[in-house]
């Protein structure tokens, strides 16, 4: 009877411990499978434990490359994205202007728009274009126009709760805009658009179905793989997957404990008094 | 001189995205468009208002098409009955486990889409473990298969844009202001009634982003039916992707994709009309 109440009390927070565990499921899974041993060339039932393939993560010339290919193309399609995409957040949250509405929607659809379309219809595009023909350029065009809307979003969320009193303080001391912009704004909003990178940077590296449209010969990490799944998945792609998998979650936590360390620090966001008050004799004994 | 500035700022500063979104994706969509009109074989398309490429499409395809809907529309189904539990648990109930929670949530993103699916073609093959359960409890007949069937690819599916709709409605309960419901307890509402008449409206605008953020790529995905569906699961994407890529007919896979964007945008629109673009863009209304 005890332990049926306490089951109903907790049904909920039980049903989501579930859940998170069937989130992590395949992960686990990738991450045993990299011990895997298999006898033939496909990687799906487990055979014996080696740790060969993770000394030879990095054995497999065309997963390399594929693999440099990737991350060039993330870089340069996170750094262009983010920059056109956090000018656009500007405008939106800080200007009223005509065409805001229309500016809005263009951002929107993108995505609201299913991949497949989004792949199809550039290759219509660059078909019908003739050049450049299929290849880095064309991959980069497409991560890039798919990357924007995101940071537009990731970074307007951000702007939304800045104290533009701020700036004006700026202002009243002396600065023009440009170093009002470059000391006080930027510095404020950079955590936003850290985040909105980090998602451009996770969608373009991880993005197949666009890519496999407009690629040509050019191959990326998750084309090499979509190609080997026909003749089997080299234990290596679980290797470098989850190496992925750690870098990105460390860069990840230690961006988390940076912008909360860093907000502790300027205590720029009133709307979350709740947290630990702002250290040292600045702090208002009472707001 | 500076008011002309101030008028023309935002201009400046929209200008490049909007260039790039108008050239990289308002105008591949008018060629798409235009495409899907053409007749003709490859090397020799001619544009002729061809309207026989939809008709023939829709007739040879109508099969997927419902099929690409059904599946999604189960699996967001699924993911809403998942998700709400999850976000209402990281909002509400996890304390100091909230982060690593949330990193749960967005630990999947971290490896490769591919991968992930070809984790689960693993966990869902004959000699899995979880189909040894499956076919102890009885679920499963002892001698039937899980993967290549509709319940793989719809499982697929629910897992891989699960993130999509626990994140909106996390982010709305978490912005719910938990005095309202104290409120509703003061007023004398059980807690399913506080829950139904509280807690469930204002999460609302997070339930509908994420049912869009959900419904919208699964429909058009061809992955998971390619890797845990056989012959008898292809979706929509799998034909548009075969007949551009494997058989080059492409006024008929344009047709597709234009057909799958209209549905679509039909679909988004009235729901952007019933809520307001606010929570797919995740700003608050203004």
């Amino acid at each position: 009877m005890k332990a049926w109440n306490w089951l109903r009390r907790h049904a909920i927070a039980i049903l989501g411990g579930l859940v998170v565990v069937y989130m992590l499921v395949p992960i686990a899974v990738i991450f045993f499978f990299s011990f895997n041993d298999p006898t033939g060339r496909y990687n799906f039932n487990w055979v014996g434990f080696t740790t060969e393939h993770w000394g030879n993560a990095f054995g497999i010339p065309e997963l390399n490359e594929a693999l440099v290919t990737s991350l060039k193309l993330a870089l340069l399609a996170t750094l262009i994205s983010t920059v056109i995409g956090t000018l656009m957040a500007l405008a939106l949250v800080r200007h009223e202007f005509r065409g805001r509405r229309l500016s809005n929607f263009l951002i929107v659809i993108p995505m609201a728009t299913p991949e497949i379309v989004i792949g199809s219809a550039l290759l219509s595009f660059f078909l019908l274009l003739g050049s450049p023909g299929l290849g880095f350029e064309t991959l980069l065009i497409a991560h890039v126009m798919f990357c924007i809307s995101f940071v537009v979003v990731v970074v307007r969320s951000r702007l939304i709760g800045f104290d533009r009193r701020l700036e004006e303080a700026a202002r009243d001391l002396g600065a023009n805009s440009f170093q009002t912009f470059r000391l006080v704004t930027l510095p404020l909003i950079m955590p936003g658009i850290f985040g909105g990178a980090m998602l451009a940077f996770a969608l373009s590296i991880d993005d197949f179905v666009i890519s496999n449209f407009n690629s040509g010969t050019t191959v990326t990490f998750p084309l090499y793989i979509f190609g080997a799944a026909q003749r089997g998945i080299p234990v290596e792609v679980n290797v470098i997957a989850m190496i992925l998998f750690f870098v990105t979650a460390t860069a990840m936590g230690v961006a988390t404990w940076q912008q909360r360390r860093a907000e502790k620090m300027a205590g720029v966001r009133p709307d979350q008094e709740e947290t630990a008050p702002v250290p040292g004799p600045a702090a208002p004994a009472s707001a | 001189m500076t008011a002309v500035r101030r008028r023309l700022a935002p201009y400046f500063l929209l200008g490049p995205g909007t260039i790039w979104l108008v050239l990289f994706f308002v105008v591949p969509l008018y060629y798409l468009g235009k495409l899907s009109l053409e007749s003709g074989v490859l090397g020799g398309f001619e544009f002729s208002w061809h309207w026989a490429n939809y008709k023939d499409a829709l007739s040879l395809y109508d099969t997927q098409f419902v099929r690409s809907f059904v599946y999604a529309g189960a699996a967001t189904i699924l993911a809403l009955l998942l998700a709400y539990p999850l976000a209402y648990t990281i909002a509400f109930k996890a304390g100091r486990w909230r982060n690593l929670m949330l990193f749960a949530v967005i630990a999947p993103f971290f490896t490769t889409y591919l991968i992930r699916t070809l984790a689960w073609e693993t966990i869902l093959s004959d000699q899995s473990p979880v189909v040894s359960v499956l076919q102890f409890v009885g679920v499963v007949p002892a001698d039937g298969h899980v993967l290549a069937t509709a319940p793989a690819v719809i499982a697929g599916l629910t897992y891989n844009f699960l993130p999509f709709m626990v994140l909106p409605i996390y982010a709305s309960l978490e912005r719910l202001d938990v005095r309202l419901i104290e409120a509703a307890q003061d007023l004398y509402a059980s807690s399913r009634q506080a829950f139904v008449r509280v807690t469930l409206p204002l999460s609302a605008p997070g339930i509908v982003a994420g049912t869009l953020l959900t419904f919208i790529p699964a429909s058009g995905d061809y992955v998971n039916a390619q890797f845990l569906g056989s012959a008898g699961n292809q979706m929509i994407g799998n034909v548009i992707q075969s007949l551009y890529l494997k058989q080059t007919d492409y006024p008929s896979a344009a047709a597709l994709s234009f057909v799958l964007m209209a549905l679509i945008l039909i679909i988004v629109l009235v729901y952007i009309k019933f809520s307001g673009t606010e929570a797919l863009m995740g700003e608050e209304a203004r």
